[in-house]
């Protein structure tokens, strides 16, 4: 379950990493700013048409989800949108690789203090229903809200694999990641490409964020503490593989879940900056390698 | 009223001091040898944490409190803090550029976990309170030790700025350059990068903890907030904005944009109501963001940029 969010944070930074070639700190914010987006959204539409999340059978939510949830991402994919054509594109116009990465440093700070002088620093939650852990297997205890989230993680990872290998775009962002000048030569226009890698990126934050939010709690450090695993399993994945990303989520995900016995909850973030470690020292490409 | 003032500039020209250090730090990393550090906030975190265990008086409720002179823990600071970026460094540096942010990043989330929970070390979220200062038994009055602190801050700055830049205009620095502008030039001349760039990157580090212990033993307490990636964020910035590359820039930029810092802080005090006011630190990073920004897009060399050196004997080509 949490190897899902992380996986939904991981693919989005996966994708900007490859394709648009930089470490993007701003992308654990994008994540919080998908969560807050629904949360306000929530609040008005409870405010101006009483609806509430409603109720699907064993699910803490019903159908409003899904309008909040396009919602959200249309949001955060403005907002991915908004950072690249004012920040990133000039700077990469510039040439400046590094500056990319203070640049997107900078911008996770500001929106993360942005959110929490607009919301407070206090955790919001979405719903106060108590979610009841059914046994699935024998030993095994799950909520029918986390089974919803691992379910839609994979909708969405099938929707994006083929749109990676089945469209015009998908194939332009693959070529984009391997050599954009020939990809410029093809007459597909780079910049546009990189606004629609920016925007998936952005509407798959939106999704962590809000599947967080609705399964823990809201908060203005939410993705900022997402931060550190995404990371680790982007680089667990070997950087340009989505499919790599998605199993270095998952492995993250695991890790974390089994260390929390062992060393105690206040490590977990720990846990993460281990394996990312372990990963640098013994096999820098990542599980999935350099694609041939 | 003018005692007030004066007052305030001695402790303004001491944390000056501090953040003009980390940038030092920082500007030899990065300004010099091109490594990217978004751990800042951690390396300052351990020394400042080492140097406040080390000389602490023996406490009951924790470990540590070894009572050490002030000076021997701040050269433990900076020990400390090098060995860590050294083990950071060997795992990362002959790696892609930007795993050593992501690497460097993880230190500081690490390190400031540790500080939140290793309680008998670190004292937890109280952190420790009995940092000692130096110059207690000299005067009597605080201002009279705050402005001797901020006489051996300047000092200390002083001789790193001098050390740093006979260091940048030796052999050493220029190899530093060599290996940021082409790492194939210079390993075909025989210089192994990866072992430059531990050394330059350790160094670095050094300085930071150094900085982190002559933080502690001002305020008197060392607690993990003091350590967010906030910290990290100034020193960029402060570095970005007077000019990196340039040692005389990272402590322009460490004065300009504390100043800034603190002016806007004071700014929002006065202008946001009451209830406000929590949130107000951070509109003040949104500003200071914004600042960074700016200067980023708008003069990507800062203030001061970097002047072209080729060796202290030879007159840099006129540009042009």
């Amino acid at each position: 379950m949490l190897g899902a969010t992380i996986g939904l944070g991981a693919v989005g930074l996966t994708l900007t990493y490859s394709i648009l070639g930089f470490a993007n700190f701003a992308h654990g914010e994008l994540i919080t700013v998908g969560a807050y987006a629904a949360l306000t959204l929530l609040w008005v539409v409870a405010a101006l048409a009483g609806w509430g999340l409603g109720q699907w059978g064993p699910l803490s939510f019903g159908g409003p989800f899904v309008l909040l949830l396009a919602a959200a991402m249309a949001l955060t994919a403005a907002l991915a949108l908004g950072l690249e054509r004012a920040l990133f594109r000039p700077l990469r116009r510039r040439g400046t690789m590094i500056g990319l990465v203070i640049a997107s440093f900078g911008a996770s700070l500001a929106l993360r203090s942005l959110v929490a002088f607009a919301w407070g620093p206090e955790p919001w939650y979405f719903t106060r229903e108590i979610a009841i852990a059914r046994e699935v297997f024998p030993g095994v205890r799950v909520t029918a809200d986390q089974l919803f989230v691992v379910a839609l993680t994979m909708v969405l990872m099938a929707g994006l694999h083929t749109l990676l290998t089945r469209t015009t775009l998908g194939r332009a962002m693959r070529a984009m990641s391997e050599n954009p000048a020939l990809l410029a030569v093809t007459g597909i226009e780079p910049a546009a490409v990189a606004r629609w890698t920016c925007a998936i990126g952005g509407a798959l934050a939106a999704v962590a964020g809000l599947l967080i939010g609705l399964t823990v709690q809201v908060r203005p450090l939410l993705g900022f503490d997402l931060l550190l695993p995404l990371f680790a399993a982007v680089i667990l994945g070997g950087v340009d593989s989505v499919y790599g990303a998605l199993v270095g989520s998952l492995v993250v995900g695991v890790a974390e879940a089994l260390a929390v016995p062992l060393i105690g909850a206040e490590y977990r973030a720990a846990v993460a900056f281990l394996v990312l470690i372990a990963v640098l020292v013994v096999r820098p490409t990542g599980l999935a390698g350099p694609r041939p | 009223m003018i005692g007030d003032v004066f007052a305030y500039l001695v402790f303004f020209a001491v944390i000056a001091g501090t953040y003009a250090l980390v940038c030092l730090g920082l500007n030899l990393q990065w300004g010099a040898t091109g490594l990217f550090n978004v751990g800042v906030a951690g390396f300052v975190a351990v020394g400042a944490y080492t140097s406040a265990i080390l000389t602490s008086p023996p406490s009951a409720d924790r470990l540590g409190g070894f009572a050490w002179p002030i000076g021997a823990g701040w050269l433990a600071a900076a020990l400390v803090a090098g060995v860590v970026a050294l083990g950071v460094g060997v795992a990362t540096l002959r790696l892609r550029h930007d795993y050593l942010a992501i690497a460097t990043f993880g230190v500081a989330v690490t390190i400031q976990l540790l500080a939140l929970n290793l309680v008998p070390l670190t004292g937890g979220p109280f952190g420790i309170h009995s940092v000692p200062r130096p110059f207690t038994g000299v005067t009597a009055s605080p201002l009279g030790r705050n402005v001797a602190y901020g006489v051996l801050v300047v000092s200390v700055v002083a001789a790193v700025y001098w050390a740093l830049e006979r260091l940048s205009a030796s052999p050493w620095g220029r190899v530093l350059r060599g290996i940021r502008e082409d790492e194939a030039a210079a390993a075909a001349l025989g210089k192994s990068p990866a072992a430059f760039r531990l050394q330059a990157f350790a160094l670095g580090a050094m300085v930071m903890g150094l900085a982190g212990a002559v933080y502690a033993h001002f305020i008197g307490f060392v607690a993990p907030e003091d350590f967010l990636s906030i910290l990290t964020f100034q020193a960029w910035t402060m570095l970005v904005v007077g000019g990196s590359g340039n040692n005389r820039g990272a402590i322009l930029g460490a004065v300009v944009v504390w100043a800034l810092w603190s002016g806007s802080g004071a700014a929002l005090t006065a202008v946001l109501p009451q209830a406000l006011q929590a949130r107000g630190a951070a509109l003040q990073t949104v500003l200071i963001g914004v600042a960074l920004a700016a200067v980023l897009l708008l003069r990507p060399r800062g203030l001061l940029g970097e002047t072209t050196v080729v060796s202290r004997h030879a007159r840099p080509e006129p540009r042009g």
